[in-house]
């Protein structure tokens, strides 16, 4: 049996889906970051199986793309969870409620 | 032989990501950035079956080992203890749950007839064809990157100044009581 598009397809859904559980779920702001890193994967997956059963590279560019920023938000975003480490001494999401009414 | 290969990678990489999340006996984020760094392994694996070698090779190198050895960094840098288990409440579980399912639905349901594609051809995403179409095609979208690589570092070298993290009084005064 032939692996095709759709097979490619089902894994990266359910890649995004446990990527998704994971943010709604964890409490942790560093494993809720893992859990974003698995949804950007999910996507680049999908990119690539699209543009090999498409038979072109801008699929694969893309991902080059997304794999760039994708970096790029790490450090960015992990500078805010350090500087938010410093201010309050948490990092679980559940203790950052100062907004909330 | 390149079914099972895929299968392999394809359940290594889900059952990893299950046990970043979800992982039953720990809930250290060392652990699930261990794991997170084994699914993305898997992952290049599944690129390479998509006849996607660059990409493979720079998904190891940039995220199996640049942007993880960050998140490492970090979790050490601030001694993150333990996530304490505290229970959920009840209605925010179902909702999580209800919002995954619909989503997961949603996405088979748009998989399960994709549209109708040629067939694969002798597509090679080596690194000579990626990196002609990378500089003819996208060149405008790459230099923007390129400049927003340089925002991202400015941006994190004010975040991490000392300075700028100077407790106000009070938050100085509740860490201390």
């Amino acid at each position: 049996m032939g692996i095709g598009l759709q097979h490619y397809l089902a894994v990266s859904a359910l890649l995004f889906c446990i990527g998704l559980l994971g943010v709604v779920l964890r409490r942790s702001l560093l494993v809720i970051y893992m859990s974003l890193e698995l949804m950007l994967n999910a996507a680049n997956l999908a990119f690539v199986a699209f543009s090999r059963f498409r038979g072109d590279l801008d699929g694969q560019v893309m991902v080059f793309f997304i794999i760039t920023v994708a970096a790029a938000e790490v450090a960015v975003g992990l500078a805010l969870i350090v500087a938010l480490y410093r201010r309050r001494q948490t990092v679980q999401a559940e203790d950052l409620a100062s907004l909330k009414l | 032989m390149e079914a099972l290969l895929f299968y392999l990678f394809a359940a290594l990489t889900i059952g990893c990501a299950l046990l970043v999340v979800a992982n039953p006996f720990t809930r250290n984020p060392v652990t699930s950035a261990m794991f997170l760094v084994l699914a993305i392994v898997s992952m290049a694996g599944l690129f390479v079956m998509l006849h996607a070698f660059f990409l493979a090779a720079v998904q190891v190198l940039v995220y199996a080992g640049a942007v993880m050895v960050l998140f490492l960094f970090v979790i050490m840098l601030l001694n993150v203890r333990e996530e304490e288990r505290r229970p959920f409440r009840k209605l925010f579980l179902g909702l999580g749950l209800v919002v995954a399912g619909t989503l997961a639905a949603a996405l088979f349901k748009a998989g399960r007839q994709p549209p109708e594609l040629p067939a694969a051809t002798t597509l090679e995403g080596e690194t000579r064809p990626l990196g002609r179409l990378l500089f003819e095609g996208y060149l405008l979208p790459f230099e923007i990157v390129s400049v927003l690589l340089l925002a991202a570092m400015i941006g994190v070298v004010v975040l991490s100044r000392k300075d700028m993290n100077k407790m106000p009084r009070e938050t100085a005064k509740n860490v201390i009581e």
